[in-house]
């Protein structure tokens, strides 16, 4: 009883094996091929607007003067607030959740509801916001608003990531650390959070970014389309890059247009560049031991 | 009273030993399961003992006992009395913490922190707030590591940059750092080669002079070479481990008391 030589039938399953390749390779590459579509297009309406100038003017009535700088700066400014607001916040719940309540019917119910949280739609959020931040406690229409509104978006990914990077940190060097004698909140301030930070880093820019790129909470707590200045301070009105691309696009003139392409090549650059210090700064920590 | 009871008679010996560590009818549970079954073992000060026994018998969980690691695992519980230097670790007040500062630990694979090799050494100084010359204990525990010589040179540089035995004697240097009454070790070996256990084995005779060892071994060959005294434990129908032998080690390989030791020893079983 041996399996024949027509059986096996060698010829017909590497057959297989080849048209499978060529199908995953078609897949990825019509994938690819839209997204490079869709960035040469926005490219050769936005490149010739994209230059100094419009980076560092403000916005105009006049399309040929309208410029991004207090849209670039108060996405810069909220996102910097964001990530201060969420990385403790997120990195405070993944312990809890990881070290000190990991099972257990409260663990569970927490874990639940912040995998829902991640998958509510980004303009509940907004509503959140403006109910709690702008109205309830009075912050107006300003940055703290948006970027407590934002922070609250992005939280579930803050958290789930800082619980993954520190699910990672192997067993045998808490051990190592309780071994001598160390509380809980020494074993985790020394031994965990350093394990983990590249890992928690790493999820804090991907919510950066996530951040970067959302504008309808933004624009349900109120953040206004056209300012001509740079924000003072948290308590300051102010745009982000996506509101002020949507605004040009909304505009009848084809200049406007031009210059939301150029926006959008400047928020796609940014976003770039955010993923790729998140990539240097992870191989950095890690190759450091 | 002329007559003294027996029980008064084997305190009276324990006192004469100087017993460090006493091990009183413990048992370990791990929720239902009965990981280890009512041994006592007394462990005299200065010396090394060794418990040897199949796989899965228990030798593990009962060295994990005796410095409260098994508190990790939320089932685990105990049954019985550990006496570290005449007090209960089990006892309601006992501190955890505190007696794992005192009773140190090496364990099977070499788990150094993703740090320099001098940060390793200072980290349990450190965070039991240490505040004498950092550099001073670290090269004393180095030296009584007997690795200071391989690494003087180079304290600043990441401990996995070691090879798996220097990381093993580094891990033991981590755990002198903090002078430890006690030692325990298990199977420290286990993940080296037979050059770096010999090493070790060295390093454990040393140490001996001022400290007390209690390892778990698989190799019956170390636990002749290093141990004082052997306890030989075997495990249950329902899995539970106790202990079968308690003796000098020289005892327990040249003349056991017990046939289930000898069929052990002799590698009939196991």
């Amino acid at each position: 009883m041996s399996i024949s030589r027509q059986e096996r039938n060698l010829a017909g399953r590497r057959r297989g094996d080849r048209i499978f390749g060529f199908v995953g390779l078609g897949a990825t590459v019509l994938g690819l091929l839209v997204l490079v579509v869709l960035i040469v297009d926005v490219a050769k309406d936005g490149l010739p607007n994209l230059n100094w100038e419009f980076i560092t003017s403000f916005p105009s009535r006049r399309p040929g003067q309208a410029g991004i700088l207090s849209a670039l700066v108060g996405s810069i400014y909220m996102l910097s607030l964001v990530a201060l607001i969420a990385l403790p916040l997120g990195v405070g719940a993944a312990i809890f959740l990881e070290e000190y309540e990991k099972r257990g019917w409260l663990a569970s119910l927490i874990q639940i509801n912040i995998q829902n949280l991640a998958g509510v739609p980004s303009v509940v959020y907004g509503l959140l916001g403006l109910g709690l931040f702008v109205r309830l406690l009075g912050f107006e229409r300003s940055l703290l608003s948006g970027a407590l509104t934002m922070a609250l978006l992005v939280l579930p990914i803050v958290i789930i990531a800082a619980q993954e990077a520190i699910k990672a940190v192997p067993p045998s060097l808490r051990e190592a650390a309780y071994a001598l004698g160390a509380t809980k909140w020494q074993m985790i301030w020394h031994v965990v959070l350093p394990s983990a930070f590249p890992g928690i880093l790493t999820g804090v820019i991907l919510a950066l970014s996530r951040a970067i790129g959302e504008s309808a909470p933004l624009i349900t707590i109120g953040a206004l389309t056209f300012i001509a200045f740079l924000p003072d301070g948290p308590f300051s009105p102010f745009t982000v890059l996506p509101i002020q691309i949507f605004n040009w696009v909304s505009r009848p003139q084809a200049g406007f247009h031009d210059r939301a392409a150029a926006g959008i090549l400047l928020l796609l650059a940014v976003l770039l560049s955010m993923n790729a210090i998140a990539v240097y700064l992870r191989n950095k920590l890690q190759r450091k031991w | 009273m002329i007559m003294t009871t027996t029980a008064q008679k084997v305190e009276a010996e324990k006192v004469e030993k100087d017993i460090i560590l006493d091990i009183q009818e413990l048992s370990v549970y791990y929720g239902k399961f009965r990981a280890v079954n009512g041994v006592s073992i007394p462990v005299e000060r200065h010396k090394v003992v060794s418990l040897i026994g199949p796989s899965g018998c228990g030798k593990s969980t009962l060295l994990r006992s005796l410095n409260r690691m098994n508190d990790l695992i939320p089932t685990a519980r105990v049954e019985g009395k550990v006496l570290f230097q005449g007090e209960d670790l089990y006892a309601p007040g006992a501190d955890p913490i505190d007696i794992r500062f005192r009773v140190g630990m090496v364990f099977q694979k070499p788990n150094p922190f993703p740090k320099s090799i001098y940060d390793n050494v200072a980290f349990g100084p450190r965070i039991n707030g240490f505040k004498g010359k950092l550099d001073d204990l670290v090269e004393e525990s180095l030296r009584q590591a007997a690795l200071w010589d391989e690494v003087k040179d180079r304290l600043k540089d990441s401990a996995y940059a070691l090879s798996g035995g220097q990381q093993q004697r580094l891990c033991i240097a981590r755990t002198l750092a903090v002078r430890p009454e006690l030692i325990l070790m298990d199977e420290p070996c286990s993940a080296l080669d037979p050059i770096a256990t010999l090493a070790i084995e060295d390093l454990i005779h040393q140490l001996q002079e001022q400290y007390t060892i209690v390892i778990v071994t698989h190799n019956m060959q170390q636990a002749g070479r290093v141990s004082d005294y052997t306890a030989f434990m075997n495990m249950d129908a329902d899995r539970a481990g106790y202990l079968v032998e308690y003796d000098a080690t020289q005892q327990i390989f040249t003349n056991p008391q017990d046939k289930r030791t000898e069929d052990y020893i002799s590698g009939r079983f196991g």
